[in-house]
């Protein structure tokens, strides 16, 4: 990659201490993410798919240090996140921006609209007049797509669709580099996601905002995505271009996944051979030795419950952890 | 045809949002609605009789609740020509002018009482559900500690300490209101800050201060308000029963409680010194409780 990275996370990991039962607890930790290492590009969007529990969501909050990283850096232009105190972090919070799953939930509900959308330039510029503020909640308002009379609305005044252009405008309202969104679009009915997928890719294309696009909607992320990452258990599956990776995905998981979704062809849809999952994701407290998808891996040999395979590269830009990609 | 209707329509468009576009603020609406509960705005007006007429009222009557009319110290009944407009209580003393006084008291130790216990368990519980961990440990465990200590007894060592004084009164009884307030704010915090939107206000630069000031309080402020209401009259309540045991006010001061406990005692000769009290003091307690559920529903957002 040509251009400065914007962000790059390097083995991130995030534990939680779990309880254990039994007479006398021990805690054990319960590895969320556990070793996770990408770059990001300015104006780039990167998509991390993955089933429900893989740690997407908390992968996106350690990387905007909204959860505390077990170890591993994150590095905003060159600078280690995780080192900085409170009032540093404040300072660079200012460039990165979160759009959540709940539309409705993360808004507050004893505020309007315009007060939601100008809580970050109450943040980080007090010194804005009220008018000022207005006049720029207003335009921001537009740019999403909302009329700019709703600004005294509350949330439960609107749709689904309309807070979560509410929650989008107040993460674009500074005009941060990154924003990370955590599958913004999976609890919106399903006539509306295209048009706000479609918002985000206008945003990105008037402002250059980078994105982490976090969903389980394979459709979805190869829309907007440059690049995408596949997230099991914690660990990076495979890492690759969007063409490449939906053209040839070099992973067992990542072909299972894909091929969970249906071909609107018929024809092609009857031909295709499938490899379905089978069997439960495993429990991140206690994860398979080696590699961790080895428990539902069709092409799992011995090496793969012994050791842990390593990330290689299998072609431009392609990267993927797995013992057997080649075969 | 010209571009006039065009723009005389925009400006129709405009003007028509106008009023929309101005100020909402919480507070304003909240108001607005409170405006339309009749029971509410009603509890409010008596209220605001009630208090005027206890801090005002006594200053226009002809007697004050100390003075003695030696000419009648049976109970008398209402003689307007006397200046006793509800009669004299056994001891010769104006039942209005007492009721007054006693209202002045009342409402005064069950307002400041109650704000007392409001800014300390407020804070308290905020800031341990809020932050949480140890924190929320040590304020929880001190608070329960201070569950445990007898009301009277606290009263009683503070009388001894810093001698009666009617300051003390409020004192007392806001530091141990102050607890169960402090409880229920914690509980809803800590409902409140696993919800999106916290996280939301963290992300998106605001420090810890202002997300409880922003957040947390106005979202807690609902069941805050209900408490309040129901606090007052159980202040009010408390405040008689140590009056009654000595703790209090002193005769010839007074208050409701007071005077209910002694018209009881004359139930059966003299029932007007039990009534007119006792009609005050429940229309009080009635009027709070309706103004506490309208102030609820007025700052609620989806209540409309
Ligand atoms: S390393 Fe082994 S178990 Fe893991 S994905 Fe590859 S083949 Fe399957």
């Amino acid at each position: 990659m040509s251009a400065l990275p914007l962000l790059q996370v390097r083995d991130l990991k995030v534990h939680f201490p779990v309880r254990g039962g039994g007479l006398f607890p021990t805690t054990i930790p319960l590895k969320a993410v556990d070793g996770v290492s990408f770059d990001l590009a300015p104006g780039e969007t990167l998509g991390i798919v993955g089933e429900s529990g893989c740690g997407k969501s908390t992968l996106g909050r350690a990387v905007l240090q909204l959860l505390p990283a077990t170890a591993g850096a994150v590095a905003w232009f060159g600078e280690d996140l995780t080192k900085l105190d409170k009032h540093a972090l404040k300072a660079r919070r200012r460039d990165m921006q979160i759009v959540f799953q709940d539309p409705l939930a993360s808004l507050d509900p004893r505020m309007t609209a315009g007060d939601i959308i100008a809580e970050p330039l109450r943040n980080y510029h007090p010194e804005f007049s009220s008018a000022d503020r207005k006049a720029r909640v207003a335009k921001m308002m537009e740019q999403v797509g909302l009329h700019p009379a709703m600004i005294n609305r509350y949330p439960h005044e609107f749709s689904g669709g309309q807070c979560q252009r509410i929650g989008i405008a107040r993460a674009m309202i500074l005009g941060p580099k990154l924003v990370v969104c955590d599958e913004p679009v999976s609890a919106l009915d399903v006539s509306i996601r295209a048009q706000v997928v479609n918002l985000l890719m206008d945003l990105q294309r008037a402002t250059g905002v980078a994105m982490l696009f976090i969903s389980h909607d394979l459709a979805v992320v190869r829309h907007i995505s440059h690049r995408v990452m596949v997230l099991y258990l914690g660990r990076v599956m495979e890492l690759a271009d969007r063409d490449s990776l939906y053209r040839a995905p070099r992973h067992p998981y990542t072909q299972s996944l894909m091929s969970a979704v249906p071909i609107p062809d018929p024809a092609k849809e009857r031909a295709r051979t499938r490899a379905l999952l089978t069997g439960d994701l495993p429990s991140p407290l206690y994860p398979p030795s080696g590699c961790v998808f080895r428990t539902r891996c069709p092409k799992a040999t011995e090496i793969c419950s012994d050791v842990v395979p390593p990330r290689e590269s299998a072609g431009p830009q392609h990267e993927v952890a797995c013992h057997h990609w080649r075969d | 045809m010209t571009l006039t209707p065009i723009l005389a329509q925009t400006d129709a468009l405009e003007a028509a949002l106008a009023p929309t576009v101005a100020g909402r603020s919480l507070w304003q609406d909240a108001w607005r609605r409170l405006r339309a509960n009749r029971a509410a705005v009603a509890s409010l007006i008596i209220l605001c009789v009630i208090a005027f007429a206890s801090f005002i009222g006594p200053y226009l009557l002809p007697w004050t609740y100390d003075q003695i009319d030696w000419d009648h110290i049976e109970a008398l009944p209402p003689d307007f020509a006397l200046g006793h407009y509800l009669g004299t209580d056994s001891l010769g003393r104006d039942l209005l002018a007492r009721t007054l006084y006693g209202g002045r008291v009342s409402l005064s130790v069950g307002i400041l009482a109650t704000f007392v216990a409001l800014a300390i368990g407020v804070s308290v519980g905020a800031i341990a559900g809020f932050i949480g961990g140890k924190t929320d440990q040590l304020l929880m465990r001190f608070v329960d500690l201070l569950y445990a200590v007898p009301l009277t007894f606290f009263v009683i060592i503070l009388m001894v300490v810093f001698g009666r004084n009617f300051v003390l009164i409020f004192l007392a009884i806001g530091a141990v209101e102050w607890l169960t307030m402090a409880r229920i704010v914690r509980g809803q915090t800590l409902t409140l800050r696993r919800k999106e939107f916290i996280e939301a206000a963290r992300a998106s630069g605001g420090s810890t201060t202002a997300i409880i000031l922003r957040h947390i309080l106005p979202n807690v402020l609902g069941v805050v308000i209900v408490y309040v209401t129901l606090t007052i009259p159980q202040v009010i309540l408390l405040e008689s029963f140590l009056s009654f045991l000595g703790l209090g006010v002193q005769d010839p001061r007074t208050s409701w409680g007071m005077l209910i406990n002694d018209g009881a005692a004359e139930l059966e000769i003299n029932p007007r010194t039990l009534i007119v009290p006792a009609i005050f003091m429940t229309a009080t307690l009635f009027c709070f409780n309706f103004l506490g559920d309208g102030l609820r529903d007025a700052l609620d957002p989806k209540d409309r």
